[in-house]
């Protein structure tokens, strides 16, 4: 081994707590990296595979019923490529956990072969035979979550007729991957999907020979709007309830959004892990060849070239990020199973691929080691910058200044050991700077894994506390009569009934075009308020539409001026409406009517769609088995389970995020401030050894350590905060603002939890620094021209 | 062999400049052992560092067996000092963490026709201590290191900047005879910075420097030898 080689395994070992420190942080970056974007690229193509092979159609449409024939002529449509006419019905399915039954959509399947498209991938047990009424498959992720076995007897309602079947299969299906039911937000765990053969479906439905849901699957090149336009166009005849694409698919919906938010942290995390790594690097080697400007000159006057001293002190940050990239890849892929496997609890897919691809390692290393070299920058050209002469020179003494502060009437108030913290931070304000601004990195990392929980919150606030106000949302397979309200109203325990309609509509204005909900409120609703931008309550005037703010804004329509509805059903009207205002609401686009005007666009009679209650809170049980039991209703919601539930599915996810980026923001405070530490106690060894060779005592010296690391960990404080709530909304900018508008507010608590936790960690190594302060050897620490 | 003409060193900080070195002439004959003193501040140590390629002068001219070496480059320099001189630095400037075996083997790694490290260490008396950390070692012993350091890539050219200037007089003479030593066996053209007037009886020839010129040049008709000197 060469002597210079043995110098860099020396130097390694003596500066062992810092290489680990680094090499952590390094490994915290590749690690976030590795683990996200493995968990992203896995289910991506997990997805990709499962959509492909289950034959996962591009556009959806119900309908009342349209004959057969009709099939042919969505065929013929320009760009479409295959039609599946089928039929979804809604059945109830009653529980004996809750008072609500489950809420199920039946599918058919072909009588014979494979469906052509959306496939059914039977997990066990078979397929149901035609013409056989009591024979079902059931959907893995409700079957699992019920505890329902195969050939179980399932009871339920059907067209308000009760039905006693068998489960002989149970299946996964790409349209199903996520247990979702239209419009039902709250019925995870209560959304259950049926598949029967067509033959007696129909004959249970009365619908031999119609269909009233239709799936396409579109050609390469074909446009999704032209085809929309053109399916609605053909189906309004039969009652078409506007066509939608996969963006708008619930299940596909909600996984696309999961993986939004998946690449979004996994390249805003490992950036910022990274950027810490480098900014360690270049503290670190920065001081090191500060430390060891006698050794270089040495070198370089021996005859060692520059780049031969350079690499040797690249091969320091070389094995640093080596063992970080050991750490971190191993980890990295540890932990993006563990996340694969959460998210597999709740999206159900007929075969799981795990990715780890070499690139994204690759990439993790590569850029890690480039962070470290862009650290390490600066100080291998100081080494190529430094004249070998220097070797033949004494130690330059450090300049000290006094300065109007610490000369001045103040600085005498302060004592000795104060004295020499500020004078230290006087002469060298960018290193402070430098060593807060890495502190405060690791505050900024623990609020950006902590302020989805404050978005959720706001989000929970604003639209379950402040916006819904019912105890109950109850919600008709079909719009019913006005009356219904008075009936429930009546009953006993009912405090107060509203009726509200709601209809599928399409808003342009120009050549810009949304499907929004139209939602009809009543006269005096106190149930369910609007809110404008500052949460104060709007009412829904009569003569014109409150819009979703951001509708607005994507419309480029403001006050006054007025936009084209298609309401998307009967026959399609096309009606002009005046904004009267915009709302604020946390999700959704949505153009808000009074009942009123709502009938009089659609030219029909008062009716509802939803009946929202407040209701006593002693009868709340009897008033939900009693409704649950009413013909006609398609869901009973309690909006305490609805937020509840809310909570669990985000939670769920968002908890192993946390946690995981909490840990890693704790390895970056404990590293930036143990590697402060140790470099300043090297850099001063000789003062403080002389210190408490002058009687100073092992507290005072210490103190003027300490000292200075609280000054920075105190300046670390507002930094953080701010970097935090800056990454916070560029992690929100990545989230599609017509589906969520999340508000990037950061709560107290997350703020002072981030900083509690970073400036913990800071103060544990800061007190391992001090341990080895205290078994200081003075005599050696004098002898050694280090 | 080296030869330096007109050698000017003019360093400039801010606005103030100060003048190290006025136009030197010197040459260091093959074989020589040549020791330059004068007052604190006159340029020594900046003349031994242009004559080693350690340094550039401000102008002037340097040659090295006749090539001019004043316009080379870092790199052309670098290859002097690793092939041809060996320091002797007045602060030692040993690698902490290397012992006294491997900082000698810092040059032996890289120098053409290098002894043993064993034999350098030998040489200087260290053959026991080879193993031991220079913060083991004292002042004197480090010195020896270095020399030891110096001299293991057979060196055509000794410099040596106060090499006793931290020692007492007893460890002072200790080193001197090693370098006296090496002088004699491996026929080195050795030059030394002296503060103390009695070394120079060592040398073939003493030159003064005053105020960045040389001042007077003495050539000692007999050497002293090192273990009879006193001051
Ligand atoms: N890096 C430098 N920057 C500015 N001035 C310098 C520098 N190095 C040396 N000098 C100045 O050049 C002059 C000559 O310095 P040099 O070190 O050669 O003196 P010296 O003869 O070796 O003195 P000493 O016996 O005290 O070591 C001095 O005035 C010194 O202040
Ligand atoms: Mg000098």
């Amino acid at each position: 081994m060469r002597a210079l080689d043995r110098k860099l395994v020396r130097d390694l070992v003596r500066l062992r707590g810092q290489v680990v420190t680094i090499a952590l942080v390094v490994a915290a970056g590749i690690s976030a990296w590795v683990c996200l974007r493995s968990t992203y690229e896995s289910l991506l193509a997990t997805r990709d595979a499962d959509y492909a092979s289950g034959r996962f159609g591009h556009v959806f449409c119900r309908l009342v019923r349209a004959p057969a024939r009709v099939e042919a002529e969505l065929s013929r449509i320009e760009g479409v490529e295959r039609v599946y006419p089928r039929l979804v019905e809604r059945g109830l399915l009653p529980l004996a956990s809750s008072p609500e039954p489950a809420v199920a959509e039946v599918v058919s399947l072909p009588i014979e072969g494979e469906a052509p498209l959306n496939h059914v991938h039977v997990v066990s047990g078979r397929l149901p035979h035609p013409g056989r009424g009591d024979e079902v498959l059931l959907l893995e992720a409700f079957a699992s979550r019920q505890g329902i076995g195969l050939g179980s007897r399932l009871s339920w309602v059907l067209e308000g007729r009760r039905r006693v079947c068998t489960v002989v299969g149970i299946a996964v299906s790409p349209e199903y991957v996520f247990a979702t039911t239209e419009g039902a937000l709250e019925a995870e765990g209560r959304s259950a999907v049926l598949w029967m053969a067509r033959d007696a479906l129909a004959a249970a439905t009365d619908k031999a020979g119609v269909f009233d849901d239709v799936v396409l699957q579109l050609g390469p090149h074909a446009s999704e709007r032209a085809v929309i336009a053109e399916v609605d166009r053909r189906l309004a005849p039969y009652g078409g309830r506007g066509a939608f694409g996969r963006s708008r698919q619930p299940s596909n919906a909600l996984i696309d959004g999961e993986l939004v938010q998946l690449r979004a942290f996994s390249t805003v995390a490992p950036l910022l892990f990274l950027a810490v790594a480098a900014f360690l690097v270049h503290l670190v080697l920065g001081r090191l060849v500060n430390l060891q400007r006698g050794q270089v000159a040495a070198l370089k006057a021996l005859g060692y070239r520059d780049r031969e001293v350079a690499q040797h002190y690249l091969a320091l940050v070389s094995v640093v990020v080596s063992l970080g990239a050991v750490i971190g890849v191993a980890s990295g892929a540890w932990l993006g199973r563990g996340m694969l496997a959460l998210y597999l609890e709740f999206f159900r897919f007929s075969e799981v691929r795990e990715r780890l691809s070499a690139p994204v390692v690759l990439v993790g290393v590569l850029g890690s080691l480039g962070a470290a070299l862009v650290g390490a920058g600066q100080t291998v050209r100081r080494i190529a910058a430094l004249p070998p002469a220097e070797a033949m020179r004494p130690e330059a003494p450090t300049e000290y200044r006094l300065s109007w502060f610490s000369a001045g009437p103040l600085g005498r108030l302060v004592p000795t050991s104060g004295r020499m913290v500020l004078r230290e931070l006087e002469r060298h304000p960018i290193r402070a700077c430098l060593s807060s601004f890495g502190i405060a990195l690791g505050i900024a990392v623990v609020i950006v894994g902590w302020f989805g929980r404050d978005a959720l919150e706001a989000l929970i606030a604003h639209q379950f506390e402040r916006s819904m106000r019912e105890d109950l949302e109850v919600r008709f397979l079909g719009p019913r009569p006005a009356r219904v309200v008075r009936t429930f109203g009546a009953m006993p325990g009912v405090l107060r009934a509203e009726g509200g309609r709601e209809v599928p509509g399409r808003v342009r204005s120009g050549a810009r075009v949304r499907d929004v909900r139209v939602v009809g409120h009543p006269a005096g609703a106190t149930l369910r308020a609007l809110l404008d931008a500052d949460g104060a309550p709007v009412r829904v005037p009569s003569g014109g539409a409150l819009l979703t703010g951001k509708l607005a804004e994507v419309l480029g329509v403001s006050v006054g001026d007025v936009v084209e509805l298609e309401l998307v059903e009967g026959a399609h009207p096309v009606r002009w409406v005046s904004v009267t205002g915009a709302v604020e609401e946390p999700y959704g686009l949505a153009l808000h009517l009074t009942t009123h005007d709502l009938d009089v666009l659609l030219r029909e009679q008062h009716r509802v769609t939803s009946v929202w209650l407040r209701v006593d809170p002693w009868a709340l049980g009897a008033v939900r088995r009693r409704l649950a039991t009413l013909p006609g209703v398609f869901s009973v919601t309690r909006r305490t389970a609805l937020v509840a539930h809310f909570r669990a599915q985000t939670g769920r996810t968002m908890g192993t995020t946390t946690f995981v980026l909490t840990l890693f923001a704790a390895v970056i405070a404990a590293g930036v401030v143990y590697n402060h530490a140790r470099v300043a106690l090297s850099l001063r060894a000789r003062d403080l050894a002389s210190l408490r060779v002058l009687g100073f005592t092992r507290g005072e010296i210490s103190s003027v350590l300490l000292g200075e690391l609280s000054v920075h960990g105190l300046l670390a404080i507002p930094i953080g905060a701010w970097l935090g709530a800056r990454f916070a909304q560029a992690v929100l900018a990545t989230v599609d603002a017509e589906r969520y508008r999340l508000s990037a507010s950061v709560s107290r608590s997350t703020y002072a939890f981030a900083i509690t936790v970073t400036l913990a960690a800071g103060l544990f190594s800061a007190l391992l620094v001090r341990r080895r302060l205290d078994r200081l050897d003075l005599l050696a620490v004098l002898k050694a021209r280090e | 062999m080296l030869e330096g003409r007109g050698l000017t060193k003019v360093y400039r900080m801010g606005e103030v400049e100060v003048h190290a070195l006025r136009g030197v002439d010197l040459a260091l004959r093959e074989g020589e052992f040549t020791v330059l003193v004068g007052a604190s501040g006159s340029g020594k140590s900046t003349l031994l560092n242009i004559l080693g390629g350690l340094d550039v002068p401000s102008g002037g001219q340097l040659l090295h067996r006749g090539r001019p070496l004043t316009h080379a480059g870092e790199a052309e320099r670098t290859r002097f000092r690793r092939d041809h001189v060996g320091f002797v630095f007045q602060f030692y400037n040993l690698i902490p963490s290397l012992t006294a075996r491997e900082n000698v083997q810092l040059v032996t790694d890289i120098a053409r026709d290098p002894m043993e490290a064993r034999e350098a260490l030998e040489m200087v008396g260290l053959g026991a201590r080879m193993d031991h950390f220079p913060s083991q070692l004292s002042g004197g012993e480090q010195q020896r290191v270095a020399i030891a350091r110096a001299v293991a890539k057979r060196p055509e050219i000794l410099l040596c900047d106060e090499p006793t200037g931290a020692l007492d007089v007893k460890t002072g003479i200790v080193v001197l005879e090693v370098l006296e030593t090496v002088h004699a066996t491996l026929g080195t053209t050795t030059c030394i910075i002296t503060h103390n007037a009695p070394i120079a009886s060592l040398a073939d020839r003493v030159i003064t420097l005053s105020d960045g010129r040389i001042e007077r040049e003495v050539r000692n008709a007999e050497r002293a030898r090192a273990r009879d000197l006193k001051w």
